[in-house]
């Protein structure tokens, strides 16, 4: 049979998914959120099974499988267990961020697990596991995971 | 317990862009080898299992979409949203059910066809994490920060696995990209997200892939030799990133322990042959085989050295080229099924590796490998 693509090109149907939808936060990342926003400190919740500090927070301990019921305030300060660095702007990176952007995944004094967040004021080439950083929160806040502006090294 | 077999194998070639096919005509495609390979028509199918992503399928409801080319009129067929390794796994516990005896398992997907850093930043937490940008390469160069800071490994060890599956696909004529390169060549790539450069990483490619997974009731009444699945597992670790210990795969030593103990393998060291692993990024194979205990602790990257993971090596990984060469997401997991079912039955042509007798097949989830499932296939029943 003859190729029937012989000579033109095959048809591309441009197209684009775009549905809105709203996540409700829940109690437990609301409460985190409006603390963070209204008085910039960092909640962590604790299991009183296995005493794991959870951040993020969450309802659920994920190894007890029971309640998380207390709050626990948590430090500003924690170290840096890994990190990247995006040499590339990669189409999730929002705009407002310039590469190279450097992710850190920082165990805050306090917390048993660690949160994803930007690593800033520091060079790519200086950021080490282990080191020390500091949340720097935004001026303005709107309750959201961007109320820290980034974590920079503790001087 | 009774036993499963894995009697037919399908697969396209993969490709950067299967522009000229929809996600159906490659299914077909692959369907129609599968079915030949084993010697069945699809009136000797009784019930199918399709494996896709809403996201990467561009629709809802993906696995409707693609049931009339698989051959499921009127037929049981299900869903599993996921890698193909854990399509394989439903499909093999229908099997076990009593009420099926044959299913098709199917799995496709078109990376040519979206974004993927769109799409896997999508699976990051909406309300604590997905607002940072993060996606699959970046989550996975943090992963490969943490391995390397622990275990040592080096960039050149990692570039090293590119350098060898690159080289494997040469040998097969499936692979998107067969390769003849240097260290040289993968250190000197672009740097895409430290410490990953652009040859660390698996391409974005379009393909399909389908097994037949028969009860042992009736599978050696058709062509193939059966090839037997003797232990599997799938297990799960925590979602939120820095519940894990990044460095680590937990659920993978869990999955590989189990598997083994269903197989009846004291130790795998010893008695695993080869094997077919989720190799999406380099560091990961050498993680991965840590994991699971076919190497000791932080080796992985001295034993590639010494050569022992080539195709004449001691225990040759990714043969096929792996997932470095081609990695439809999705089918993925049974492309390394199908290539392990290959070797068992010594069709495995250029990529062919000796004494195949027991392989292992690694397919993976979420980002960073949050779960991992193991099938241990055996000549023998």
């Amino acid at each position: 049979m003859s190729d029937p693509f012989k000579g033109i090109e095959p048809m591309v149907y441009q197209s684009k998914i775009n549905v809105p939808y709203s996540w409700w936060a829940g109690d437990t990342a609301s409460k985190f959120y409006i603390t963070l926003r209204d008085e910039k400190i960092i909640l962590g919740t604790k299991c009183e099974t296995c005493n794991k500090v959870f951040l993020p927070p969450r309802k659920v301990c994920p190894s007890c499988f029971t309640e998380n019921r207390e709050w626990v305030t948590l430090a500003d300060e924690g170290t840096v267990l890994s990190f990247t660095v995006a040499r590339r702007r990669f189409a999730a990176i929002p705009n407002n961020k310039k590469v190279p952007v450097i992710w850190g995944l920082i165990k805050l004094d306090g917390a048993d697990t660690a949160m994803l967040h930007y690593l800033d004021e520091i060079k790519p080439e200086n950021v080490t596991i282990g080191m020390r950083v500091k949340a720097v929160f935004s001026e303005v806040r709107q309750g959201t995971i961007r109320d820290i502006s980034h974590f920079k090294p503790v001087q | 317990m009774d036993r499963t077999a894995v009697i037919g194998v399908g697969m396209t070639k993969i490709e950067k862009n299967k522009v000229r096919e929809t996600f159906a005509d490659m299914m077909w495609e692959a369907v129609n080898k599968a079915l030949d390979d084993a010697g069945m028509t699809i009136d000797d199918i009784d019930n199918v299992v399709t494996t896709s992503s809403d996201f990467w399928d561009g629709r809802t409801i993906s696995c409707m979409a693609v049931g009339d080319a698989s051959g499921a009129a009127h037929k049981n067929v299900s869903c599993v949203e996921g890698d193909g390794a854990y399509g394989a796994f439903y499909g093999m516990t229908r099997s076990l059910s009593g009420s099926y005896k044959t299913t098709l398992v199917t799995g496709h997907s078109k990376g040519s066809q979206s974004v993927s850093s769109l799409i896997t930043n999508s699976a990051f937490d909406p309300i604590y994490e997905r607002g940072l940008g993060m996606d699959m390469i970046t989550a996975c160069a943090m992963q490969a920060s943490s391995y390397m800071h622990r275990t040592k490994a080096t960039p050149e060890q990692l570039a090293m696995v590119s350098v060898k599956n690159h080289g494997n696909a040469l040998k097969n004529p499936l692979a998107q990209l067969p390769m003849k390169i240097t260290v040289r060549d993968v250190l000197e790539s672009e740097m895409i997200a430290d410490p990953l450069h652009k040859l660390d990483c698996s391409p974005i490619s379009d393909g399909c892939a389908a097994v037949i997974i028969a009860h042992e009731s009736v599978a050696a009444k058709f062509k193939q030799k059966p090839v037997w699945i003797k232990g599997v597992s799938i297990c799960a670790d925590s979602f939120f990133f820095g519940d894990r210990d990044l460095s680590r795969a937990r659920s993978l030593t869990e999955a590989a322990r189990k598997a083994y103990a269903m197989a009846g393998i004291k130790d795998p060291k010893k008695e695993i042959d080869f094997v077919e692993l989720y190799d999406a990024f380099t560091y990961q194979e050498l993680m991965w085989l840590e994991e699971m205990g076919l190497v000791d602790d932080a080796m992985a990257g001295k034993l590639l050295e010494k050569g022992e993971f080539d195709m004449d090596g001691r225990l040759p990984v990714n043969a096929s080229g792996g997932l470095l060469s081609g990695h439809p997401v999705i089918a993925a997991g049974l492309y390394s099924m199908a290539a392990v079912v290959r070797q068992i039955r010594g069709d495995a042509g250029g990529f062919q590796v000796k004494n195949a007798k027991t392989g292992l097949v690694h397919g993976l989830n979420g980002l960073g490998g949050q779960s991992h499932c193991v099938f241990i296939l055996d000549k023998d029943k």
